[in-house]
C-alpha cells in the first residue's frame, strides 16, 4: 500500500505553462513538453502536493 | 488528497483569464480552501469586488457575487452586510482598486469596523490597464507611467489598515500558498473588519519592467522578503532591513458596526432582529 504510485492528472486545457509546478517540485517529477507540463518521473513523486497547491490554474491534481 | 476546487467554481468558467504565473489564481485557491474549512454556505456568502484583474475573482466563484465599480467594493459590501448581517461578506481586489481610487472607501470600512473580510492582492501595479504605477509601487521601481522610476514613496497596506481602525490585519504571499487559507479563515472568524494583504506577482506588467526574468524569480523574491512575525521578534533592525512581516500582524476586539447600528435602530423604536 505504501509504495502505491500516485496518479498525477494534468488538465492540458487549463495549464498555461508557467513552470511553477516544475520549479517547486522537490523531486523533479515534472517537465515542460511544449507549452504544457508533463510527468517525467512518476516513481520519484513523494506526494507532497506542492505542485497542486501552487498551480495558479487548477491544472494539476495529485491523487495519492 | 487532491482538493476538489471545482465544486466552488461556476461550471464552464475555467480556464480563468489571468496570465501564466499570475498569483491571483493562487489567492483564489486559498480563498476556496478557507471557504471549505469554514463550511461556508454558498447562499449565505457574498464576494464583492471592484475593477481590475484581481477584481475578476468573484466571477469564478459559485456563491453570491457582486462585481461593482472601480474602488467601490467596500461601499457595495457595506450595503450587503447592513441589509443581511447574517451573511459572510468577503471583499476582494487589487492594490490599485483598494488604495488608489478606492482608498477612501477602504479607510472608512476599517474605521467602522464592520464585520467583513477584505482580501487585497498587492502586485504593486495596475495590472489590467497595462502597468501604471499604483500607491504600492516601490520607490524608484518602474511602471508604464514611471519609465525612469517611481519618485513616490509607497503605502504599507497593513499599516494603513491598522491606522484606520481595522481590528484584524494579516499579510501573506502568493509564494506561501499554504498559509493563505489559514489567514483567511482567521480573518473571517474575527468579528470586525479584517484585512488580509497577499503580496502577489504580476509578471506581465510589473515583472518584465523590473528586471525579473521569470515568474519563478518573482516567486523566489516573495520567499526571500517574507519574515514571519514570530521570527522577526528575534531579529535585529539590520537583519530586518528590506524584509516584510507576514502572519497575523494585528488583532483587537472592538464594537462591531452592525451590532452598533442595531442598537441605534432599537433606540429609535425600530424592530429588534
Ligand atoms: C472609474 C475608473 N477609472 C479607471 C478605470 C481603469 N482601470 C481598470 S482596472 C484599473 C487598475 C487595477 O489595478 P489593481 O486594482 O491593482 O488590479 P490588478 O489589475 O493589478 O489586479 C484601472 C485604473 C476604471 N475601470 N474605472
Ligand atoms: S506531489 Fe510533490 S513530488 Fe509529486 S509531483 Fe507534485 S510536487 Fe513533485
Ligand atoms: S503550475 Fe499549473 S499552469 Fe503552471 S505549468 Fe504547472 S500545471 Fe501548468
Ligand atoms: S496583467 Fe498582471 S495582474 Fe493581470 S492577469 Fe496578467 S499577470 Fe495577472
Ligand atoms: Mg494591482
Amino acid at each position: 500500500m505504501e509504495n502505491k504510485l500516485p496518479t498525477i492528472e494534468i488538465n492540458e486545457r487549463y495549464c498555461k505553462g508557467c513552470h511553477i509546478c516544475v520549479e517547486f517540485c522537490p523531486k523533479q517529477v515534472l517537465e515542460m513538453k511544449g507549452f504544457v507540463v508533463a510527468v517525467k518521473n512518476l516513481e520519484a513523486c513523494i506526494k507532497c502536493m506542492q505542485c497542486e497547491l501552487r498551480c495558479p490554474d487548477f491544472a494539476i491534481k495529485v491523487i495519492p | 488528497m487532491a482538493f476538489d476546487y471545482e465544486k466552488y467554481i461556476r461550471p464552464g468558467k475555467l480556464p480563468h483569464i489571468w496570465c501564466p504565473g499570475c498569483g491571483h489564481g493562487i489567492v483564489m485557491k486559498g480563498m476556496i480552501r478557507a471557504m471549505d474549512t469554514l463550511g461556508l454556505e454558498k447562499n449565505n456568502t457574498a464576494i464583492v469586488s471592484g475593477i481590475g484583474c484581481a477584481s475578476r475573482l468573484p466571477g469564478y466563484i459559485d456563491c453570491c457575487t457582486l462585481h461593482t465599480a472601480h474602488g467601490r467594493a467596500a461601499a457595495f459590501a457595506t450595503g450587503v452586510k447592513l441589509a443581511k448581517p447574517e451573511m459572510t461578506v468577503i471583499l476582494v481586489g487589487g492594490d490599485g482598486d483598494g488604495t488608489a481610487i478606492g482608498g477612501n472607501h477602504f479607510i472608512h470600512a476599517c474605521r467602522r469596523n464592520i464585520d467583513m473580510t477584505y482580501i487585497i492582492m498587492n502586485n504593486y501595479i495596475y495590472g489590467m490597464t497595462g502597468g501604471q504605477f499604483s500607491p504600492t509601487t516601490p520607490h524608484m521601481h518602474k511602471a508604464s507611467t514611471t519609465p525612469y522610476g517611481n519618485p513616490d514613496p509607497s503605502f504599507d497596506i497593513a499599516k494603513l489598515a491598522i491606522g484606520a481602525g481595522a481590528t484584524f490585519v494579516a499579510r501573506g504571499t502568493a509564494f506561501h500558498a499554504n498559509q493563505i487559507d489559514k489567514l483567511i479563515v482567521e480573518a473571517i472568524q474575527h468579528k470586525g473588519f479584517s484585512v488580509v494583504e497577499i503580496l502577489d506577482d504580476c509578471p506581465t506588467t510589473y515583472g518584465r519592467r523590473n528586471k525579473f526574468k521569470s515568474v519563478i524569480e518573482m516567486m523566489n523574491r516573495l520567499k526571500e522578503v517574507a519574515v514571519p512575525v514570530k521570527a522577526a521578534e528575534k531579529m535585529t533592525p539590520e537583519q530586518l532591513a528590506g524584509k516584510v512581516l507576514t502572519g497575523i500582524l494585528y488583532k483587537e476586539d472592538k464594537p462591531e458596526y452592525c451590532s452598533e447600528y442595531q442598537k441605534v435602530i432599537e433606540r429609535a423604536g425600530g424592530a429588534a432582529r
